[in-house]
């Protein structure tokens, strides 16, 4: 909403030494958010004078015609100057608007003496686009009155501070000049005459007259509708001058008089209006519901298919307008309009929202309905238009037709003692009642409560908290005291947010770099992933509304949007990147409408659970993506690139930071190098996938070869994690180190044999650490040594030789056992 | 070993007299300041301490002396075995000290190489910023709730008083999940973790949550579909405004400045009711840049305010669709960007640096933010 300065001056009395960014400040503290404070015509610089033309020289040898003018600038001007026009549009006798040399207009374009077109210009007459006043380019500005030397900047508007306001949707009644001052004389302390209250003088209509009639469907959605009848206008009358400055200054075009003055009455008061050209009409004006399948074009040449949820306004051959939204092409005022209905109504905000949102429309007249316009106010407003059509466009006044459910506005209970309870400072009666009064609201005060009516222009005004808001703000909330509750006692992270901390720091301290990727997916990233369609990383859930068709998906998987991220960083010169990505992916498929439980009261138990229930799966997940140097070549040799066994790592690394137990086993999931890839369990469960990315997938992603990934379910891998850790009993007995190779088939994998070590060496083994693979001559083919160091110690006891090798000798044969190994030289 | 001389020669014994011993001590203790290096001394040990060397010889024939005589050259030649050794010791000494120079000498390095093979990584800094927020509030006894961010409508904006086609609902633009009637969005906001927070605990309930939200934005230096926002809940017994804006107070501090103050303004938001935006006082130049166009303020763009969230108490309405009673219980609520917070508290000129994920941006912040 664009208000200008020097029309609230004109509605109250605004203390003479405020400046725009001073009244400004008075309606943010007040909750209007004025965005910004504009001057119109900021960019000119210097003086602009009301010139006369005294002669016009047609020349003709130019390629365009060019006039050679005489123009009066007065004596404060210098006399009368020569100056070269361009444009037609005026004539001998025509005030205009001349820069003269020195003044500089907006673009930093500063006017100079100069010869052009054989002659010297001494000065430049000037077009609302040049002065930056409207995007007008038809010709100069011819000024309708002005006496020659006079300043012409205020006749048009220049220097005009012009604030615009932000207006939230509870208070519509701001989106009106009406509304503003009334902020701003509460605010000032300054007297409020509500010109929304004011009866527009209108010529009796004759007896005889009969104006249009109007109607209402439906009360519940339009309460309230009159139309007002006016013939014999002046199609060829124009606006006034200052009409159209602040209705530009207000963020409108200048149309024509009709027009102008609906789109001035609405601007001022806040009641959208909507002028129809009698003789396009048939029968009575209504507001109805459309018929499904029904179309209508709208003003704006759109033809809108509409549903039986569309309120329109009909006449006996259909529907002409969207009720509250846009009027339809087929009745609109024209050039040749002499028979005039007016329409004023009040819709309900929700069916005008609605509509709105479904067309996409969101008009002057929408903008206000939905935000709630005054509901008793549409007489006022069109008989103040209906005066002024008469004022500036001739014409008789037959009358007015309405129709009106009745009006109640409804009565709020309210301790007197919230606003001061709410805000935690003294607030007494008077205070409260007189700053409710002021907002226009009706008072009646009853012991220790208050009875208050909430003002027609006031719909947001229904609870007990919403007159507590306007006492308070009208306090000022920077009289608000500052105080701290005291909290019940806490109980610090939660073991998962705490673990997540844990496993984020320890990446970052290995080298790793946290990203916060996207989470919109697309199929073609899915098919360069080989994500097969049944895998649970295949997104289901889909967006109705994606940014982008190319990735309507939420994640399933971290990996996309991970690899995605690596190749950026390879692409911007980094030769190796290590990131992680802590967070949700979207998995299953919402099937069905989720419920919307009543807000009139806690939902139940079954509502809630079905509410949640259909939600997708919503897990944490780790992802890691590894590709390129890990370790750059330096004084310590050459560089080292990152593997699978970094990933399998980085898996190991986290179960331990949270003390989760993990087991590796060879896996083959197809996003992985076939035979590189190691699947996460944990408690039993495959948690994870860890290893070197399929060649294919790096090549789709331009990645070095070799990269690798880690996926993880993080919130199973943290459920699994210990509450609590017992102490371990620290033996001071000597260690016994024993070193064994055994020779195994190249299928057994090295987690098997030493699994099988560990459960045949008991209780006495305290570690065990493989420290060689051999394959090669010494070895039958197909198989090969691996060489283990295994550590027993006994927490009471030196052990004895025969038991460290009775232990051996178990590990050996459990060996043999399960995995088929041989010992080695033994 | 030497044992009583039985066949007593007075000639043979001539070596122990004073002079001899005398000469034995010099010619030793000579031989152990001459020897340049170890090896050196170990052939002077050798000879002049050694079992054949002159001293152990005379020591040996002490014992054929008389018993008269055995006191004064034993004593005689046990202070000169006394002084070879001690030389021999302490020349030892000066050589490993010598040698030992000239070793670590040798092993010299520029010990200015690089030393960090493999760098340190980071953390993104607006999960550092996240935890920091936690950890302000953790201080003051709340706990940190969590929701889901593909959320039920009804959660996202029925409970929270943005009933369907109300105008609230169109300031957000929402991401719609299945289809526009699902019933189910990408949450617009952190504030329907208020509601799960009021029907999940026990009251009274003091939480913050910190997540991601979604809104239909196209991303570019001033705005991104994907963001986050941290949201503040206390429901208790006799709230006021006054304890919202005491926290508020408080919490500015610790994120900016201690002395920093918060300012209110009137605004609305359907789950407040009052309602307020925060603005916190620019930490840069305190306002002294609002209207002193010599020294402009970039942080604040001379406004001596930044725009720092919204806030206000719990609309009774909320409190009914989670079955607190609004009679009983009030509650403040606030809620403010994460990376709007860090464009000005860190100087984050653009958006897009938070979300593109090059390494550089993050690793400029490290561990901490």
């Amino acid at each position: 909403m664009r208000a200008p300065v020097s029309w609230l001056r004109e509605l109250i009395d605004i203390p003479v030494d405020q400046t725009g960014r001073d009244i400004a400040a008075r309606l943010i503290n007040a909750g209007l958010e004025v965005e910004t404070v504009e001057t119109i015509g900021g960019g000119v610089n210097g003086a602009l004078y009301v010139g006369k033309v005294l002669e016009i020289e047609e020349l003709t040898e130019f390629k365009k015609p060019i006039r050679w003018c005489q123009v009066d600038v007065g004596a404060t001007g210098g006399g009368v100057r020569g100056i070269i026009c361009g444009a037609r549009n005026f004539t001998v006798g025509d005030m205009v608007v001349v820069a003269l040399p020195g003044t500089v207009l907006p673009g930093g374009f500063e006017i100079a003496s100069r010869e052009t077109y054989g002659h010297l210009s001494d000065g430049m007459i000037c077009s609302e686009r040049e002065l930056a006043l409207s995007e007008e380019q038809d010709g100069i500005m011819v000024l309708p009155a002005g006496t020659a030397g006079a300043d012409a900047r205020p006749l048009i508007g220049v220097g005009e501070e012009v604030l615009d306001i932000a207006v939230t949707p509870d208070r519509g009644y701001a989106l009106s000049l009406r509304g503003i001052s009334r902020e701003l004389a509460i605010s000032y302390g300054v007297p409020f005459q509500d010109p929304g209250l004011n009866v527009a003088d209108l010529p009796a209509p004759a007896p005889d007259a009969v104006p249009a009639q109007c109607g209402s469907d439906d009360f519940e959605a339009c309460a309230l509708f009159t139309l007002r009848t006016i013939v014999g206008f002046d199609p060829k009358a124009a606006s006034p001058q200052w009409m159209k400055q602040r209705l530009t200054a207000g963020g409108m075009r200048p149309v024509s008089l009709a027009v102008d003055v609906t789109n001035y009455v609405m601007l001022e008061l806040g009641q959208p209006l909507h002028a129809f050209d009698l003789d396009k009409l048939n029968g009575p004006v209504r507001a109805g519901w459309a018929e499904p399948g029904s179309t209508l074009e709208t003003l704006d040449h759109v033809t809108r298919k509409l549903g039986s949820d569309d309120l329109v306004i009909l006449d006996d051959d259909g529907i002409i307008g969207l009720a509250g939204t846009m009027g339809g092409l087929d009745s609109e005022i024209d050039d040749d309009t002499i028979n005039i209905a007016i329409e004023a109504a009040h819709f309900a905000p929700r069916v005008i929202a609605r509509m709105a949102r479904r067309h996409r429309l969101s008009s002057e007249a929408s903008r206000r309905f939905e935000r709630g316009v005054d509901r008793t106010l549409a007489p006022y407003a069109s008989a103040r238009a209906a005066a002024l059509l008469i004022e500036f466009g001739g014409g008789h006044y037959v009358g007015m037709t309405a129709v009106e459910a009745p009006y109640d506005p409804g009565v709020i209970s309210m301790r007197v003692s919230e606003p001061a309870a709410v805000a935690g400072m003294p607030i007494d009666e008077e205070t409260v009642t007189r700053l409710l009064e002021a907002v226009g609201c009706g008072v009646l005060i009853n012991g220790n409560q208050l009875e208050v009516q909430a003002p027609p222009w006031r719909a947001d005004l229904t609870d007990p908290a919403d007159l507590v808001e306007e006492v308070v703000r009208l306090v000022g909330y920077e009289n608000l005291p500052s105080t701290l509750p005291i909290a019940a006692a806490g109980h610090g992270l939660s073991n998962s947010q705490r673990l997540k901390r844990r496993i984020g720091m320890t990446l970052a301290a290995r080298g790793a770099v946290e990203v916060l990727t996207y989470p919109f997916v697309g199929d073609s990233e899915l098919d360069d992933m080989q994500i097969p369609v049944a895998d649970i990383r295949r997104s289901k859930v889909r967006l109705a509304n994606p940014l982008s068709d190319e990735q309507p998906y939420l994640r399933a998987s971290l990996l996309p949007g991970l690899l995605s991220t690596a190749r950026r960083n390879i692409g911007r010169g980094s030769s190796g990147v290590s990131l992680f990505e802590l967070g949700s992916v979207f998995q299953g498929e919402s099937v069905g409408v989720a419920p919307r439980p009543s807000v009139l009261e806690r939902p139940g138990a079954d509502e809630w659970a079905a509410l949640n229930g259909l939600l997708p799966s919503q897990p944490m997940h780790l992802g890691i993506v590894l590709a390129g140097e890990r370790e750059a070549a330096g004084w310590w040799g050459p560089s080292d690139d990152h593997g699978w066994h970094d990933a399998v790592q980085m898996a190991q690394v986290i179960a331990e930071v949270i003390g989760s137990e993990i087991t590796i086993e060879q896996g083959g999931d197809l996003v992985f190098h076939p035979g590189r890839c190691a699947t996460i369990n944990c408690a039993g469960k495959p948690i994870g996938v860890a290893g070197e990315l399929h060649p294919r997938v790096i090549q789709a992603w331009s990645l070095p070869t070799r990269s690798s990934a880690l996926e993880l379910d993080l919130d199973a891998l943290i459920a699994s994690a210990p509450a609590l850790r017992p102490a371990p009993a620290v033996s001071a007995h000597p260690v016994a180190k024993e070193d064994l190779a055994v020779v195994v088939a190249d299928s057994v994998t090295v987690a098997a044999v030493t699994a099988a070590l560990r459960a045949g060496a008991g209780d006495l083994l305290e570690s065990i650490r493989l420290f060689d693979i051999y394959s090669g001559p010494q070895v039958p083919d197909g198989h090969c040594s691996l060489a283990f160091a295994l550590r027993f110690r006994a927490p009471d006891r030196t052990l004895s030789a025969a038991e460290t090798a009775a232990a051996r000798q178990g590990a050996i044969n459990r060996a043999g056992l399960d995995c088929g190994a041989v010992i080695r030289g033994g | 070993m030497s044992g009583p001389n039985t066949s007593f020669d007075p000639k043979q014994v001539a070596v122990l007299g004073a002079e001899a011993i005398a000469t034995m001590v010099a010619e030793a203790l000579a031989a152990v300041s001459a020897a340049g290096d170890l090896a050196v001394l170990k052939e002077v040990r050798l000879a002049h301490a050694g079992d054949r060397s002159p001293l152990a010889l005379a020591n040996r024939d002490i014992g054929a002396l008389p018993p008269a005589a055995k006191a004064e050259v034993g004593k005689r030649v046990g202070e000169a075995r006394g002084a070879v050794k001690a030389a021999l010791g302490s020349r030892q000494i000066e050589l490993e000290r010598a040698r030992d120079e000239f070793v670590l000498a040798e092993e010299f390095i520029d010990v200015t190489l690089p030393a960090m093979r493999v760098p340190l990584g980071a953390r993104h800094p607006l999960t550092t910023v996240m935890e920091r927020i936690c950890d302000v509030f953790i201080a003051m006894g709340y706990d940190i709730a969590e929701g889901p961010e593909a959320e039920a409508e009804w959660v996202n904006f029925d409970a929270l008083n943005v009933p369907p086609d109300h105008p609230a609902r169109t300031m957000q633009d929402t991401f719609y999940v299945g289809s526009p009637e699902s019933g189910v969005v990408l949450r617009t906001q952190t504030s329907p973790i208020q509601i799960r927070a009021m029907l999940d605990r026990q009251l009274p309930i003091y939480v913050v949550a910190p997540g991601r939200v979604y809104r239909t934005d196209e991303l570019d230096a001033t705005h991104t579909p994907v963001f986050h926002q941290v949201e503040g809940l206390a429901v208790d017994v006799g709230l006021t405004m006054g304890d919202l804006k005491g926290t508020l107070d408080h919490f500015a501090q610790e994120m900016f400045d201690p002395g920093i103050v918060t300012r209110l303004r009137p605004s609305y938001f359907p789950f407040t009711e009052p309602s307020a935006e925060l603005d916190v006082q620019c930490f840069v130049c305190r306002g002294a840049s609002i209207d002193n166009s010599a020294e402009p303020c970039r942080t604040c763009g001379s406004e001596g305010w930044i725009e720092w969230g919204g806030c206000g108490m719990v609309n009774p309405r909320v409190l009914q669709a989670v079955g607190i009673d609004p009679a009983k219980y009030r509650g403040f609520a606030f809620g403010m960007g994460i990376e709007r917070t860090l464009m000005f508290r860190n100087g984050v000129t653009d958006m897009r640096d938070m979300v593109e994920g090059d390494l550089r941006f993050s690793l400029a912040f490290g561990l901490e933010s």
